[in-house]
């Protein structure tokens, strides 16, 4: 069977550095930190009192006030960004086909505001249990694809993804795969996440897996710096419009890029420590460069999940220069966490739209906060610190990265016909 | 409007998201005030939180209308 061509026709963002698919590009390019004090609760005994939040993002003026209520932040940001990615596909729901059409979503953790306030509520009080009946739906991972479903009348494949930090990218590659297969049209996929809240800080801050430098927010997410010390939470979403391609001919739609490869691995190591050697890393990358037919020299750009963790960090970096050998020194490399901190669930979706804008207009996005080289870290890779970098880029690949030790690669074309 | 009204009033404008003018004595939560049954569910706690009483849930089956609202909890408030 002849699989089908797989391309993007749609893009939505909702992150700490826009609000819109060009706010965000425009941040990309520019080299803008979404980092600062946090604002939806007073972190001050917390050890990381700031992180990538929203700005001037108010619910309200997407849906009404009713619909608001049951839906828990992560589910809203996900409406927010699937509606902007429907609309600038131009898809017409009354001509397409209902059936074939999916909403594939990913959440690393799903309604935690929710879970958060209705336990607090019940441990405050007498015992006597006043859960609200929305706590459940608001508060289930899989929820947000069922609203978005119901918000389009999308009936076919609905689900969401969970691998932490990778689950993005895994949707994405279930909606890349269904498509392929032609088992769906279109797919509405991406990710959303919304952990800026007080278990969110104080877990991560637990696991010690965040930067603490309270006096600099801005500057703390630097990936691959010497002085980086922990990841930057950040919170939004990400949405991306696969369509198969005869489809999207069909219907005169606009083309972004093509999905052309992926690859999903195990760590099989440690609960959230990357294997030191990147194994799992490197066969992500080899199954997506194998499955999309190109040699190592074939990639422009990678943008990596670089989270700005020490060990993190240096396992990506080793895993990279194992797969690319000589090839890795002409790429461009850059994490974009470094200005829209790490969206956990939703980083696949906002790194996909970056990779795709770095396609669309031949300029790849820059590491921001760069000091200070790491020793441990090989000086002579490009890791487009600190400014955009112009580059001719046909083929971008991404990859996520997730606790329990999920391993995520996609890599996108840019769109000739 | 007595006191109970107007907080059962105040309830419902919060929690169904509606306009004031539209919640009449006679107006039914799910018929003309677009709540489905989990919203139901969710007045009734609200009632039983403002109102400090225990509705059962074969009396709560029973309001389905602003105004039954407001005469189970004038006759059933502490």
């Amino acid at each position: 069977m002849e699989l089908k061509r797989v391309v993007i026709t749609g893009l939505g963002a909702l992150t700490p550095i826009g609000n819109t698919i060009d706010e965000y590009w425009d941040a990309l390019k520019s080299g803008v930190s979404g980092a600062a004090t946090i604002t939806k609760f007073d972190a001050s005994k917390f050890k990381t009192q700031f992180a990538c939040e929203l700005k001037n993002f108010n619910v309200e003026d997407f849906m009404d006030r009713r619909e608001a209520r049951r839906l828990d932040p992560f589910s809203q940001y996900a409406m927010v960004s699937a509606s902007e990615a429907v609309a600038n596909s131009g898809l017409d729901l009354e001509k397409i086909n209902l059936e074939r059409a999916g909403v594939i979503w990913g959440s690393g953790i799903g309604g935690l505001t929710t879970y958060h306030e209705e336990t607090k509520q019940f441990v405050e009080g007498d015992g006597t249990p006043r859960f609200s009946p929305f706590f459940i739906p608001k508060m289930i991972v899989d929820i947000a694809a069922g609203h978005i479903s119901m918000k389009f009348g999308f009936r076919g494949p609905n689900y969401v993804t969970v691998s932490a930090c990778a689950s993005s990218n895994n949707a994405m590659i279930d909606a890349f795969n269904l498509i392929r297969l032609g088992k769906s049209d279109v797919i509405i996929t991406g990710g959303s996440e919304a952990c800026v809240n007080e278990p969110g800080m104080g877990g991560f801050n637990a696991l010690k897996a965040l930067s603490t430098r309270n006096d600099s927010p801005e500057t703390a997410s630097r990936p691959f710096d010497l002085d980086r010390e922990g990841f930057v939470l950040g919170e939004g979403s990400g949405a991306l419009i696969l369509e198969d391609y005869d489809h999207a001919i069909a219907r005169g739609a606009k083309i972004y890029a093509e999905v052309v490869g992926s690859g999903l691995s195990a760590d099989a190591h440690h609960i959230t420590a990357p294997h030191p050697e990147g194994l799992g890393a490197i066969s992500v990358m080899e199954q997506a460069l194998e499955e999309a037919g190109l040699k190592p020299e074939d990639i422009d750009y990678i943008n990596v999940h670089g989270t700005s963790t020490p060990l993190g960090d240096m396992a990506e970096t080793k895993a990279i220069k194992h797969v690319f050998g000589e090839h890795a020194y002409k790429l461009n490399i850059s994490s974009t966490k470094s200005m829209t901190g790490h969206l956990l669930g939703a980083a696949g979706a906002i790194e996909a739209i970056a990779c795709v804008k770095a396609l669309e207009n031949n300029l790849v996005p820059p590491t921001i906060n760069h000091f200070m080289d790491d020793p441990d870290i090989d000086p002579k890779l490009n890791f487009t610190f600190n400014k955009a970098q112009e580059r001719n880029v046909r083929y971008a690949l991404s990859n996520t990265f997730g606790f329990g030790g999920h391993n995520t690669s996609v890599i996108f074309k840019s769109y000739e016909g | 409007m007595s006191d109970v009204k107007s907080k059962v009033m105040s309830i419902i404008v919060d929690k169904l998201g509606v306009a004031e003018d539209e919640v009449s004595a006679d107006a039914s939560f799910t018929n003309d005030l677009g709540a489905d049954s989990l919203d139901t569910v969710e007045l009734i706690m609200e009632f039983e939180k403002e109102f400090n009483i225990a509705i059962p849930d074969d009396q709560a089956e029973k309001i389905q209308t602003v105004g039954d609202a407001v005469s189970y909890i004038e006759g059933n408030a502490k």
